[in-house]
Order: structure tokens, then C-alpha cells, then sequence
């Protein structure tokens, strides 16, 4: 009885201890696309480590300026490779932190059930009023949806059908509410458990744009900080990497 | 330097922008004189709850607008399949659904200085009309709207360049399309994220310069009419 109680108030004593010493926070800025997987990950590896994470989501352009400005992230889960390079050029991220954490894929998706068909054919017969994709200039998966139009010579044709989000979460939200009748999304927002969650998508052969690979970046802010620093070296684990694959992530 | 920032897109953007303000107060004048008219002068009881409507611009966040527009005017929603009956298809992604929209957001903006006016004046010189015997028409137009004169050109500034300043509405429905939806309040926030700064600043810098000016000349040609924005 009384060893009983001695090691409850021990594992609550080591629990304390153990919280103190793991118990750190650390801020993330992520990628729009990259939100939902985002979660499942947070919510494990604070499961298992003890760490604090915050998340914002937002485009990565945004994230850049406010990260040059001063924004107290610790990381920088980016879209692209460019910006995290960049941030590393201008010293505001830690040289040799940089790594590809997960490559993106583009899908074309209609909310309604067989409108996009398995070839993408429906580009072609145009029986549609809205096209939509995230802002080329802006959002990577909005470059590649726009190389994808000029791979298969559509650039022109579907062009007075164009309409533009400001980001990848708002081009899928023309989609979801069906004011575009398909659009040109990342994959990860609408596969769960590797398969469509609903609606019909046509998977863009991944030769038709540049690959969407998507760096992650140690900023100033989180030099010292241990939550941060391991939630990078969990990205690198299998159990992340199968998290990601779930929604449609490559490797 | 300032050839760059001329350049089509941009000034497709301004004259897209000035298009859908101007509509957008010539839509808002006479449907806000009516509504300001009826609000000053009801002991009906759906005015509370009619007034309650209107200012509901004023506090929502324009995203909260937006996002139900979006879905209002989508082939689900009850608008965009009234539209769509109608042969004219669907708003969302159109310069029309724009100035729907503006004309919901800055409607609180045109309503109350008019109805400020009406309700300074009091019911005393429509009274005197009548005793004149003016018809209650007559008399709104000759007496009630010159003495709101203030409230009126109050109205028409801010419907004009709140609209101008309109931005998250703009871009939860336009779809950034040049020369349908693509404005200066998104424009500018494009240059921004695409870090052409430059341009930014040229624009943004303009817009600030335009609408001192304008607000300005205002208030010299007419000092009462700027004292309702304090």
C-alpha cells in the first residue's frame, strides 16, 4: 500500500520533472496547403514529446515578409524551395537547416461526383464557366497549375475561364462551394487515408509541371529552442513521413 | 520608374476601381434616402430590428460577408439559382457581383448621414409644407432632401471611397479576373505578397494622396458635410 503510493507520487514527481525539461513551446509558420497534415502531426509529436506547438497557416509570400520584418516563428514550413533559400541568403534563417520535408502534388477536382474525369479530358471540352487556380505569381501551386495549362497547350483557350485565389485554401473554397466548377488544388486537401475524400480529380502526371517541393527552414527565432528543433528531426522520421503520405504527400 | 507602374494592369485596376465605386453610389443614393426617410420617420416595429440589419456591415468582418455571398451567389445558393433562372448566370467571379456586394458593405455608411439629416431636421418644415398645402412628394423634394443637402453628399463620400477601400469582399468573390474583379485595393495587396514593393508603393501611395484630396476639397467646399465622419 504504502510502495503504491510511493510510486504514484514519484511518476507524478518525474512527470513534473519531465515537463519542465521537455515541456517547450515553439510557433511554426506552415503552408496553406500543407495545414491539414499539419495537424495530425502536431498532435503527435506533442503526444509524444511533451512540447508546445503553434501553428499559423497562410501563404508563404505573406510568411516570408513578416518573417523579414520581425515575426517570431521558429520555423518556416514554406511551399517552395526559393523562399526558404532565400531567407538563408538574408540571414534571417540558420545556414544548413534547410531540407525537403515533403513533395506536393497537383490534382484538378470538381466537388461533384464524375465531373473531372481520369484523364483530365474535361480541360479539353471546356463545359464549364470557372476554372480556378491559386495566383501563379503568388502561390507555387498556382505556378504549377499554370505550367500544367501550358503543357497541354491550354493557356489561351482557358483563358477567359480563368479565376484566381489569393492562396491555395481560397482556390479550394471556389471549388468546395461550387461557384468554379473545378480547379487546380494541392492534393492534400482533399485526399485523407490515401484516398479522395469526395467530389471526382483528375491526378496531374507529375510531368506536366515542376516538381512542388517544399522546404523546411530553421528561422533566428527558434535557434536555441529544443521543441523546435525537434519537431524538424520528427519530420525526418518514417512514422512522419507515412502522416504525410496519408494525405497525398510524395517522398 | 513611373512608366512600370502605369502600366495596363495597373490601370485597368484604377479604372476598374473608380467604375465600381461610381455605381456602386449611384446604386446607394436613392436606395438609402428611402431607407434613411422611412427609419427616421417609423414607430413601425420592425424599424429596430430593420436598423439592427443595415449596420451589420458596419461590424462584420468583411470576410464574414464575403463568404456568404460566396455561397448566396453560388449555383447552390438560393441567389446564384435565382440568377441563373434568369438566364444570367452566375454573380460570383463578375463585376456585377462586385457592386452587389458593395452595395451591402458600405449600405451603413450611406444610410446614416441621411438619416442623421432627416432626424436634425425634425418633423417641423415637412408640417410646414403641408400647411402650405405642398403634397407630402412635393414637399420631400423641395424642402426635406435640399435640407439634408450635408447628409446626401456625406453619403455619396462614403459609399465612394469605402467602396474604394474595399478590399476582403473583393476578394473572397471576384477571383482576381483583369478588368472584371481585379481592383486596386487587390492589386496592391498582389504587388505586396509578390514583394514588388515598388509598385506597392506607388499605388498605395496614390490611393492615400487620392483620398486626402478628395476628402479635403470636401470639407472647404462644404464644412458641414465632413463633420458627420468625426
Amino acid at each position: 500500500m504504502n510502495l503504491k503510493r510511493h510510486c504514484i507520487s514519484l511518476v507524478l514527481a518525474l512527470g513534473f520533472v519531465s515537463l519542465a525539461v521537455c515541456g517547450q513551446e515553439t510557433s511554426i509558420a506552415v503552408a496553406s496547403n500543407f495545414s491539414a497534415p499539419m495537424q495530425k502531426l502536431v498532435s503527435t509529436f506533442q503526444d509524444a514529446s511533451g512540447h508546445h506547438i503553434k501553428v499559423s497557416s497562410g501563404a508563404t509570400g505573406k510568411f516570408y515578409s513578416q518573417i523579414q520584418n520581425g515575426a517570431p516563428f521558429d520555423i518556416l514550413l514554406s511551399a517552395d524551395q526559393e523562399t526558404p533559400e532565400r531567407i538563408e541568403n538574408e540571414k534571417s534563417g540558420i545556414a544548413h537547416t534547410r531540407f525537403t520535408y515533403a513533395t506536393g502534388v497537383l490534382v484538378l477536382w470538381s466537388a461533384r461526383e464524375g465531373f473531372v474525369d481520369s484523364k483530365g479530358e474535361v480541360l479539353r471540352n471546356a463545359s464549364f464557366h470557372h476554372v480556378a487556380i491559386a495566383d501563379p505569381k503568388l502561390a507555387p501551386y498556382g505556378q504549377a497549375a499554370a505550367q500544367t495549362l501550358q503543357a497541354l497547350g491550354l493557356t489561351d483557350k482557358l483563358k477567359s475561364k480563368l479565376v484566381q485565389g489569393e492562396n491555395i485554401g481560397q482556390t479550394f473554397q471556389f471549388v468546395a462551394s461550387a461557384n468554379a466548377e473545378l480547379g487546380f488544388i494541392a492534393l492534400s486537401q482533399v485526399f485523407l487515408d490515401g484516398k479522395l475524400k469526395d467530389g471526382s480529380a483528375w491526378i496531374v502526371p507529375s510531368d506536366l509541371y515542376r516538381p512542388l517541393h517544399q522546404d523546411a527552414i530553421l528561422l533566428n527565432a527558434g535557434k536555441d529552442n529544443p521543441a523546435a528543433k525537434a519537431f524538424l528531426a520528427f519530420l525526418k522520421t518514417d512514422k512522419a513521413k507515412r502522416i504525410m503520405q496519408a494525405y497525398g504527400y510524395q517522398f | 520608374m513611373i512608366e512600370s507602374v502605369l502600366n495596363p494592369s495597373n490601370l485597368q485596376a484604377i479604372w476598374l476601381t473608380l467604375k465600381l465605386a461610381s455605381l456602386t453610389t449611384l446604386i446607394l443614393l436613392p436606395i438609402s434616402t428611402v431607407i434613411a426617410w422611412w427609419l427616421s420617420n417609423t414607430h413601425s416595429v420592425f424599424r429596430a430590428p430593420i436598423s439592427a440589419l443595415i449596420t451589420l456591415p458596419l461590424v462584420l468582418p468583411p470576410t464574414v460577408l464575403g463568404f456568404y455571398l460566396l455561397i448566396l451567389m453560388g449555383p447552390h445558393g438560393p441567389l446564384g439559382q435565382a440568377t441563373q433562372a434568369l438566364g444570367l448566370g452566375s454573380l460570383s467571379f463578375t463585376f456585377f457581383g462586385l457592386v452587389l456586394g458593395s452595395v451591402l458593405y458600405s449600405l451603413p455608411f450611406a444610410v446614416q448621414p441621411i438619416q442623421i439629416a432627416f432626424e436634425a431636421m425634425g418633423p417641423k418644415p415637412m408640417e410646414i409644407a403641408a400647411t402650405l398645402r405642398a403634397n407630402p412628394i412635393d414637399a420631400f423634394f423641395s424642402v426635406a432632401l435640399p435640407m439634408a443637402r450635408s447628409g446626401l453628399i456625406s453619403s455619396a463620400i462614403l459609399s465612394f471611397s469605402h467602396t474604394i477601400g474595399e478590399f476582403g469582399v473583393v476578394l473572397m468573390i471576384g477571383g482576381n479576373i483583369p478588368g472584371q474583379t481585379q481592383v486596386l485595393s487587390t492589386q496592391i495587396y498582389s504587388h505586396v505578397e509578390a514583394m514588388e514593393y515598388a509598385q506597392a508603393h506607388w499605388l498605395a501611395g496614390g490611393m492615400v494622396a487620392f483620398s486626402f484630396l478628395v476628402l479635403f476639397t470636401l470639407s472647404l467646399l462644404n464644412p458641414r458635410a465632413t463633420r458627420v465622419l468625426n
